[in-house]
């Protein structure tokens, strides 16, 4: 079979569009975090480098590239090199199966907005997620240095234990939705979104995503206080920027995935999908920057314990509940 | 129960970072806002001046001795009709750390601080003031004192003609 070139084109220009999107509202992102934060505390936040401050994210790039490149000198070169780009692609393509927006009708044919729509979506995004922290483990490990490899060994504690509840709290999503493809989770919800079936697999959700983007309470692999900088301590420049960028593209990511699992996607009144995507994405992300500015850091063993004693329990009796009551309404 | 107790402790502080949000910032934005300090603020050094214009300063060397960073240094002279002076006078406000000591050491008031805190200067060596840079036209926070009014016995005017300064006594005519 041919594939349509139109189709192909299609692709691309969505590639590059959601690239684009995607780097552009990660480097945004670290402004609206830094004048967020600033307003919880008070203050202004970076205001001098354009209007409000607008351009901050320009002169950071700047910055980023031309400060140099260090690599410890007892440190593994290739490895060292790498694990940013490990940290950060995964996180890229993580939202090749996410669907943004209502399908378009263009020339007669039907154009899903999602860039790839797998049948077993979910389950590359969990496996996606997984490799992700090889980023982590690997950055720690080839600097060569106490923190951070304290940092990566923490990123490793930190996996196995939201890892599980992570994937176990997306289970009643699937048994509702009948199907691993995201677009069938996201049209299973025209009606009713899942939250309101699942709030306690949503709550299990959020807790695990905000371990998994490594963010306050949960940034043990960081830990500035103790850590130094956890496991990019060794890093300068566009390295340190690639895992640091990976870390906003992973919010939005996280944030889009959340929507689509739980709340309808781009499914929503009067406004057209793709905003209320969008709006939904942010929001999330306006939630991850607003329990950082309020919420202390855990030790590391209380996520694990919290990890393996609360949320996994919490998700594995909220899918026999699940799958009981599809029993009981016939719906199985 | 205490999970409810830990979900309350969590919503309470999101409700509490949430008001700080909408809260004006407490910032001041420097170059263009400026925040006018008290007078009796600690910041640029002055060497002022007597109410007849004359220098205050005796060089005694009680400030130099006093700055806990040694930044000030002079030295004395004697000028014609018995006044001290300092011939030159020198604070290094690279160093200076405004405590303040030097003024209250000072027994003629001649050495004073003032709210004036923007001292930046590219060049270090700039920030080292000499006399002339030092020395105001004016008296300061007390603008009446004059220092050989009430000391600096005969120098200025005759003896017992200062202020609160009785006429000398004649001790041989208190003898029995
Ligand atoms: S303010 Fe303190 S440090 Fe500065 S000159 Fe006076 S005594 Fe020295
Ligand atoms: S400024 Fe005051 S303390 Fe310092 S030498 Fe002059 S008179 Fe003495």
């Amino acid at each position: 079979m041919m594939p349509d070139p139109v189709e192909i084109a299609f692709v691309i220009a969505k590639i590059g569009m959601v690239l684009f999107v995607i780097l552009t509202l990660a480097a945004y992102l670290v402004y609206a975090e830094r004048r967020l934060l600033a307003w919880i505390q008070d203050r202004k936040g970076p205001n001098r480098v354009g209007p409000q401050g607008l351009l901050q994210p320009l002169a950071d790039l700047v910055k980023l590239l031309t400060k140099e490149d260090v690599c410890p000198p007892a440190g593994d070169r290739w490895l060292f090199f790498l694990a940013p780009a490990m940290a950060a692609i995964p996180a890229i393509m993580t939202f090749a199966i996410v669907p943004f927006g209502a399908p378009l009708r263009l020339a007669g044919r039907d154009l899903p907005l999602q860039v790839a729509d797998l049948n077993v979506g979910l389950l590359l995004f969990m496996a996606l997620s997984s490799i992700a922290v090889y980023g982590v483990a690997l950055g720690g490990w080839a600097s060569n240095s106490k923190y951070a490899l304290l940092g990566s060994l923490r990123g490793l504690a930190q996996l196995i234990s939201y890892e599980l509840s992570m994937g176990l709290s997306l289970v009643p999503a699937v048994m509702l939705a009948r199907s691993f493809r995201l677009s069938d989770i996201v049209a299973a919800q025209a009606g009713c979104w899942f939250i309101l079936y699942q709030p306690l697999a949503f709550v299990v959700f959020l807790v695990s995503i905000l371990a998994e983007c490594k963010r306050i309470p949960f940034d043990l692999p960081e830990a500035e206080g103790e850590l130094v900088a956890g496991f990019h301590t060794e890093y300068s420049g566009m390295r340190f920027g690639l895992f640091f960028v990976g870390e906003y593209i992973n919010i939005i990511v996280l944030g889009g995935l959340a929507a689509t699992f739980f709340l309808g996607g781009w499914h929503g009144p009067v406004l057209p999908g793709i905003l209320w995507f969008w709006g939904k994405a942010l929001a999330f992300a306006f939630l991850f920057i607003w329990i950082r500015g309020t919420l202390p850091r855990l030790r590391y063993d209380q996520l694990m314990h919290f990890g393996w004693k609360v949320l996994t329990p919490l998700a594995l009796v909220n899918i026999l509940a699940t799958a009981w009551w599809l029993f009981l309404t016939g719906g199985a | 129960m205490r999970v409810v107790d830990d979900i309350t402790a969590i919503l309470t502080g999101l409700w509490t970072t949430l008001k700080h949000i909408l809260r004006r910032p407490v910032t001041v934005q420097y170059p263009e806002e400026k925040r006018t300090p008290s007078p009796r603020y600690r910041a640029r050094i002055i060497l002022t001046r007597d109410p007849d214009g004359g220098e205050r300063c005796v060089a005694c060397y009680l400030c130099s001795a006093a700055c806990p960073v040694d930044c000030i240094s002079m030295q004395a002279e004697e000028v014609e009709g018995g006044r001290r002076r300092a011939a030159w006078f020198r604070i290094n406000f690279s160093r200076c750390i405004f405590c303040g000591l030097c003024a209250e050491a000072c027994p003629t008031t001649a050495i004073q601080m003032t709210p004036d805190y923007e001292i930046c200067k590219r060049d270090v060596m700039d920030l080292v003031f000499e006399k002339e840079d030092l020395l105001v036209a004016h008296g300061g926070k007390d603008a009446r004192y004059n220092f050989y009014r009430h000391a600096g016995i005969g120098v200025t005017q005759p003896r017992g003609e200062g202020a609160e300064e009785r006429p000398p006594v004649d001790v041989r005519g208190l003898l029995p």
